[in-house]
Formats: C-alpha cells, sequence, structure tokens
C-alpha cells in the first residue's frame, strides 16, 4: 500500500496533530513513512500544508509530486482547492467547510462550497460543530481525520493506536474524548460513502 | 539499535549526542532552529549535561563551538544559511587553525525563501574554507553525518561543514539510531600555538590546510555517501546532490535507468565522474541549490560534452527542486491535477492579533504623519510584518541589526529623523554595536525596540535581551532623558503616540522601548503554569 496525504489549513489551526496521529498509526504498523512540515514564517496566520506519505516500500521524496496526491484532508473550505494541482485523477478532497477569514478578501463562503461541490470525489463536513456535538470542541481535527480513515489505508482501530500513543500521556480521558471525535467523523464519512 | 521518527534537524541532534559531542552552540534561524531545541528537550543531553543554551548570535555560537574544540571535546554549531554570514569570520579561520576535538558546524539551508530573504548555497562556505561538505539526502543520513562527522573532522584535523535545506531539516522519517560514543576528556592541543592566527604560524597553518586537500578529496572518492549506480540507457548520466536523489528516485521507483552518481560528500568525487563522463553523451546536474557542482563540471570536463542544469535553463535557475521539475528536465510526462481555482486568495502571514507590535506601528505611523512616508528602517523578526497591509509602516530588512546602523546612514545623508524598528532578540543578536555608533555621534535617529520578551518569528525561544535592555542602552551610553519604556496597549496608544512624538522631535538619539509579551509565549507560560 502506499497512501499520499496533502495537509492543509491556516497556521496555527494545529494540522500537525492529525499528521502526528496518523504518523504513529504508520510507525506502530511498522509502514515506511515520511512528513514534510511547514514551520517558520507561514505559521503566523498564513497557509500552511504538509506532505504525508505512508507506503509499505521505503519512500523517496519527502515531497508529493503534483498530480499524485491520493487526498487531501484540509480544515478550512478554501484551503481545500488551493491544492487542487497535486490531487490524482480519482483522489479524494476531504474538507471542513468552516471558513477561517483572516484577509480582507476572503471570498464569500457560497463560492467556495459551490467550487467544492463540483469536485467529483469529495467529504465536507462542518468538523466544529460535529466536534462540539462529541462534547469537545476543540477536537475538530480529529474529526476531520475520522472523516479521512476511510481512505488512509489504516484502520479505523490503527489510527485509534495513533491517537493512544500520542495522547496517553494526557490521560485516559483525553484518549476516550479524541477517540470519539474520531469515530463521529468517521460515521459522517460513511454515511456519505 | 532503536528506530525513532525523526525530523532532519532532529536527526542531526540525536546523530551528535550519539556520536559523543560536548557542546551545542547556536542562534535560532528557519529551518535549523529544531537541532537545539530537540536538544534542550533530550533527557539524555540533560543527564549527561551537554551544554545547550541559545547564544546570542551565530557568531559567538561558532566562536565558543571552536573553544570546545581547542579544548580536546566534540562541539557542533547551528544555524540557518544567513547565519553562516555572521559567523563567517570565525568559521573561515576554524579551517586554518584546526581542531583538537572535532567541531561540526551545521548550515541550513533555504531555497525558495520559504522563511528568508535570500537562498545562498553554504556549500561555497565549505568550498570557500577548504573543508570537506557532507549533505545528507535522507534523514538516516542525516543522522549517521552527525555522528561519524566528528571523526573526520579530527582525522583531517579541520572542521566539517554539514549542509541541510529546509526539505530535509522539516521532514519527517524512521531513523535508526547506533551505540552511544563516549565524551572526550578535556585536552590542550598538542602544539600550544595551533589557534594563534599570527601570520607566521597563519602561514604554516594555511600550508597544512593545503596539502591535507589530496586527502579530504580522496575521502570523497572513497566515501560511502557517494556511489556510482550503473544504468543502461547512457545517452544521459545522472549527477544527483542530496536530497535532488529522492526526487529522482522518485520518477523511477526507484530504479533509474540512467548511469547515476549521488553526491553526498564534498569535494565532488572526481572518480565517479570521470567515470560517468567516459560512459555517457551528455550530464544532467541536480543540486538543490545554487548550481555548484555544475560549474565545476563545466570547467573540470571543459570538452565539450554536453552538461545540463540551472546554468543552461534545463532546470529553473532559482527556487528548491521536487519531483515534477526532475520530471521535466528529464522528459518524463507527469500528470498534472486541476489548476487552482481563481477564487483561491493569497493568504500572507500576519502579525497575531493582539501582538504588540500592532500597537507599536499604530502609535509609530500617526507619529509619523506631520515627517512623511520613507523612513523607517526595521529588520528582521515578527514585525517584519509591519511592511504588509494595513500597517505598511517600515522601508527596509536587509540583514539582522542593519535597522539602526542604516537610520544613522540616512540621517547623515539628511533624512532627519530617521527612524529604527529592532526586536529585542535581534537588538541583543547585532543591535547593539550599531547603537554605540550612533551613541558616538549623537544620530539624530528614534530607535524602537519593539521588547516582546522573546524570539517570535523562530516560535518564542529564549531572548537573551529579557530584562536587560533599559540596562544595556544605558551602559552604551545613551541619554537616560531619552530611553521611553511604554507599554504597547490600545489603551494606551494616545500617550505612547505622544512619546514617539517628542522624541522623533528631539535633535539626538532616542531609544523608545515598548515592552508587552509576545502573546503566543504568554499562552505558553499560562498553560504550563496551569499544569503544574
Ligand atoms: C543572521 C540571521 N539569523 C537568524 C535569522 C532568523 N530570524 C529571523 S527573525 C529572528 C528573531 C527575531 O526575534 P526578535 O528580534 O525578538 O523579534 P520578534 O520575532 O520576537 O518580533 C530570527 C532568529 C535571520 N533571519 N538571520
Ligand atoms: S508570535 Fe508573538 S511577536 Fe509574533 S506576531 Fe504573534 S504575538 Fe506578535
Amino acid at each position: 500500500m502506499k497512501t499520499d496525504i496533502i495537509l492543509a489549513g491556516v497556521g496555527g489551526q494545529g494540522i500537525l496533530t492529525i499528521a502526528a496521529t496518523i504518523g504513529m498509526a504508520a510507525v506502530n504498523k511498522n509502514l515506511y513513512l515520511k512528513q514534510a512540515e511547514v514551520h517558520g514564517m507561514s505559521q503566523r496566520g498564513g497557509d500552511v500544508q504538509s506532505n504525508l506519505r505512508i507506503s509499505d516500500k521505503p519512500i523517496y521524496s519527502d515531497l508529493i509530486a503534483k498530480g499524485s496526491a491520493d487526498i487531501i484532508l484540509s480544515v478550512e473550505p478554501m484551503e481545500a482547492l488551493r491544492y487542487l494541482p497535486y490531487l490524482r485523477k480519482g483522489g479524494y478532497v476531504i474538507t471542513n467547510i468552516v471558513p477561517f477569514n483572516n484577509i480582507p478578501d476572503y471570498p464569500d463562503t457560497e463560492t467556495i462550497m459551490n467550487r467544492i461541490n463540483e469536485l467529483p470525489d469529495k467529504i465536507a463536513l462542518d468538523a466544529d460543530q460535529i466536534a462540539k456535538d462529541t462534547g469537545n470542541a476543540r477536537a475538530s481535527n480529529i474529526v476531520m481525520l475520522g472523516a479521512a480513515a476511510p481512505f488512509l489505508g489504516l484502520s479505523i482501530e490503527e489510527l485509534e493506536g495513533g491517537i493512544k500513543s500520542l495522547f496517553g500521556r494526557k490521560g485516559e480521558e483525553v484518549v476516550e474524548m479524541n477517540i470519539k471525535a474520531l469515530h463521529a467523523g468517521y460515521d459522517f464519512a460513511k454515511s456519505k460513502m | 539499535m532503536q528506530k525513532l521518527l525523526l525530523l532532519g534537524d532532529e536527526a542531526i541532534a540525536q546523530g551528535a549526542i550519539d556520536g559523543g559531542i560536548s557542546g551545542f552552540y547556536a542562534y535560532p534561524g528557519t529551518p535549523s532552529t529544531e537541532i537545539m531545541e530537540f536538544v534542550q528537550h533530550s533527557k539524555e543531553a540533560k543527564e549527561k549535561g551537554i551544554p545547550c543554551v541559545w547564544s546570542a548570535n551565530e557568531k559567538t555560537a561558532m566562536e565558543s563551538a571552536i573553544g570546545m574544540s581547542y579544548a580536546g571535546k566534540r562541539a557542533m554549531a547551528q544555524m540557518k544559511h544567513v547565519g553562516l554570514n555572521v559567523a563567517a569570520d570565525a568559521f573561515v579561520n576554524a579551517s586554518i587553525t584546526g581542531v583538537n576535538g572535532g567541531l561540526i558546524v551545521v548550515a541550513a539551508d533555504d531555497p525558495s525563501m520559504h522563511s528568508s530573504q535570500n537562498e545562498q548555497d553554504s556549500r561555497f562556505y565549505g568550498d570557500f574554507a577548504l573543508i570537506p561538505v557532507l549533505e545528507p539526502s535522507n534523514q538516516q543520513e542525516a543522522y549517521e553525518m552527525a555522528y561519524n562527522g566528528f571523526e573526520i573532522s579530527e582525522k583531517y584535523n579541520v572542521p566539517v561543514l554539514l549542509r541541510v535545506t529546509t526539505r530535509l531539516a522539516h521532514s519527517r522519517a524512521g531513523v535508526e539510531t547506533s551505540d552511544k560514543k563516549t565524551q572526550r576528556e578535556m585536552s590542550l592541543p598538542k602544539d600550544p600555538r595551533q589557534f594563534v592566527l599570527l601570520p607566521a604560524i597563519a602561514r604554516r597553518n594555511y600550508k597544512r590546510l593545503l596539502e591535507m586537500q589530496a586527502s579530504i578529496k580522496q575521502a570523497s572518492n572513497e566515501s560511502k555517501y557517494n556511489k556510482y549506480i550503473d544504468g543502461a540507457d547512457k545517452k544521459t548520466g545522472i549527477v544527483a546532490c542530496g536530497i535532488a536523489y529522492n526526487y529522482l528516485m522518485e520518477n523511477f521507483d526507484g530504479n533509474c535507468p540512467h548511469p547515476v552518481v549521488k553526491i553526498s560528500q564534498y569535494p565532488i568525487p572526481e572518480n565517479h565522474l570521470r567515470k560517468l563522463r567516459s560512459e555517457c553523451e551528455s550530464i544532467l546536474v541536480l543540486e538543490d541549490g545554487y548550481p555548484l557542482v555544475e560549474k565545476e563540471l563545466r570547467g573540470f570536463f571543459n570538452e565539450g560534452i554536453t552538461i545540463n542544469g540551472r546554468l543552461n535553463g534545463v532546470l529553473p535557475r532559482d527556487g528548491e527542486l521536487n519531483p515534477n521539475i526532475v520530471a521535466k528536465a528529464l522528459n518524463l510526462p507527469f500528470g498534472e491535477g486541476e489548476a487552482i481555482p481563481e477564487i483561491v486568495k493569497n493568504r500572507p502571514p500576519s502579525l497575531c492579533m493582539g501582538c504588540g507590535h500592532r500597537d507599536v506601528y499604530n502609535a509609530m505611523n500617526e507619529a509619523l504623519i506631520p515627517y512623511g512616508d520613507g523612513r523607517v528602517f526595521s529588520d528582521i523578526g515578527c514585525y517584519t510584518l509591519g511592511a504588509l497591509p494595513p500597517f505598511n509602516a517600515i522601508n527596509s530588512c536587509v540583514d539582522m541589526g542593519a535597522s539602526i546602523t542604516m537610520a544613522i546612514g540616512a540621517a547623515d545623508a539628511g533624512l532627519v529623523p530617521a527612524v529604527a524598528v529592532i526586536g529585542d532578540s535581534t537588538f541583543t543578536h547585532s543591535g547593539m554595536t550599531g547603537l554605540l555608533d550612533a551613541v558616538i555621534k549623537n544620530s539624530p535617529i528614534v530607535v524602537i525596540i519593539s521588547d516582546n520578551s522573546t524570539t517570535g518569528m523562530t516560535g518564542g525561544q529564549a531572548s537573551a535581551a529579557k530584562g536587560r535592555i533599559v540596562n544595556i542602552c544605558k551602559g552604551l551610553g545613551v541619554d537616560p532623558d531619552h530611553i521611553r519604556v511604554l507599554n504597547p496597549l490600545r489603551k494606551n496608544h494616545a500617550e505612547n503616540m505622544a512619546i514617539i512624538q517628542e522624541e522623533l522631535a528631539y535633535n539626538g538619539l532616542s531609544v523608545v522601548i515598548p515592552q508587552r509579551e509576545c502573546i503566543q509565549t504568554a499562552i505558553k507560560t499560562k498553560k504550563a503554569a496551569l499544569k503544574s
């Protein structure tokens, strides 16, 4: 198996938590992994992405080539569209629909949603609301991870393992809340497939 | 043997720890910062008592590392590429002194300028200093090069330059570690005058360095990091340096049909390159950064063979490589997804909401209205984002420390008053000497040291300036009546504006010090306090 994922968002939205969870799950499964992150200047509210590659064979490039990503996983709708040149034919876009508006010329939400709805293979969800419904408003990232779960080449149990490895130090309660968020996202995606 | 998931930067740190290092010296700078941060969080480094406190700037870091090497122990100095400019005097001379304990200098380059003001290629510094340069192609090699680099340094009696680029520095992969080496005991150099670069001694040392070159070249020929990998299609031979090797292999799923010379240790391995030259009709050079190898080959093979690369436009002259650029240079087909929809807007970085720099700029802009535009010299840090709307507040950002000194020169030319805006960490990095110049001339400038008690831009590292700025200014001789401390909050706007106005009207040197902690570090501190 080989899955190339572009994680997208805005500096400060915490896409690296998603990357770290997938990374943990992949490492627990003895898969190869490369994950290129953006640090520095753009973390101040600019657009940020992370290239995450997992495979059962050695991986060469740290960067994903254009036209070859299997998944764009975005925690912000406009940012999902920014990386379309990287998506392969038949690849999935999984995006949160809650805009992060920190620029004067941010397009109106309807224009963005129309464009997202035109994509052939997508899952769009209000991860903020779903996270709130699970009782943990701060877990929208993990909800997004759950929504991507059917496409990652990792099972939901393996992702739960990743959450346990990553959040284990913070205590049982934190682990449980995140696993709940993971399943909420997962169930949403399943219902749309 | 243990398998860890590490950033390239972290692999370097762990490699050095396992390789018997006794001291890390660095000033923050993207993409090198995570090396020191990893050490600062490492239990093992703590237990071993390995020094890992941020230095005031790259030059002081480099010199401290040279001092540890003098005393017989293994040391590393880490910095971003432009930091090596600051440390260059010490760096170049360290190749003349040679080493006692092994010395590795890490330069992290930033092709495509993700977070930098240029994309200079540090390999040229290695060439300039006549020392071996190591350029890992992946995280495992980064680990090994830090682990083994001290011995290379000790064997050839020179510092070793370890060059990485952003992609490797900030990309995570599995790394297998090796057995831990013990630290060296303190010991003085055998020759007590080795480090005394008086001309007579320097000339002798320099001859020794020149004589060593043949062995250093031979080491490249024999290095396990340099390889000749044969291929059937000899129309084109490929030279792939550092991580460019990965982009090449990515395109062929690991089986390149062309002969390839992989280079990760410099000077260039002449044996492999001669072989490639004799077997292939043309050569394509893939290197992230400037065309260093390509230039050498053009001189080296000056025999009419076609050499393709950045210099003849087969690859773009600037910017980092990626799998697509490499595919294009090889005429390989590659798919591209849909274009970016037009509705997608740029999202430039900006000052955080509530950041004190915002209030500083609002007050300064208003105070400057009577004087007109074009007189604010700034520096490097979060506050450089004041160049963008809505502030449009600053007119320069050249190199760290340049705000105060450029204001001095501009004021000499008649631009009075001139204003300098500098951050606290940048001030202690290289602003203090400039301020002394201004004191001596009593330059009619207003220096605004926007003090947020941290090194914000690079992620909130400790600032050497914290709690010291007022005393430093007094100690340098600034008139205490014109040292004005203020609190940059919206509710103090009118008062702050008036203070800046007063100092603009003063025909001499003033220092205005707005002090309020960076909100990002303030949040972190609060969270940490809640936990304990
Ligand atoms: C020679 C050099 N070293 C390091 C850097 C990386 N760098 C950019 S800004 C900065 C620190 C800025 O800190 P400060 O002046 O306190 O401003 P703040 O970001 O906190 O506003 C650093 C270390 C650089 N650009 N040039
Ligand atoms: S990180 Fe700190 S200094 Fe930088 S913009 Fe944010 S609040 Fe301001």
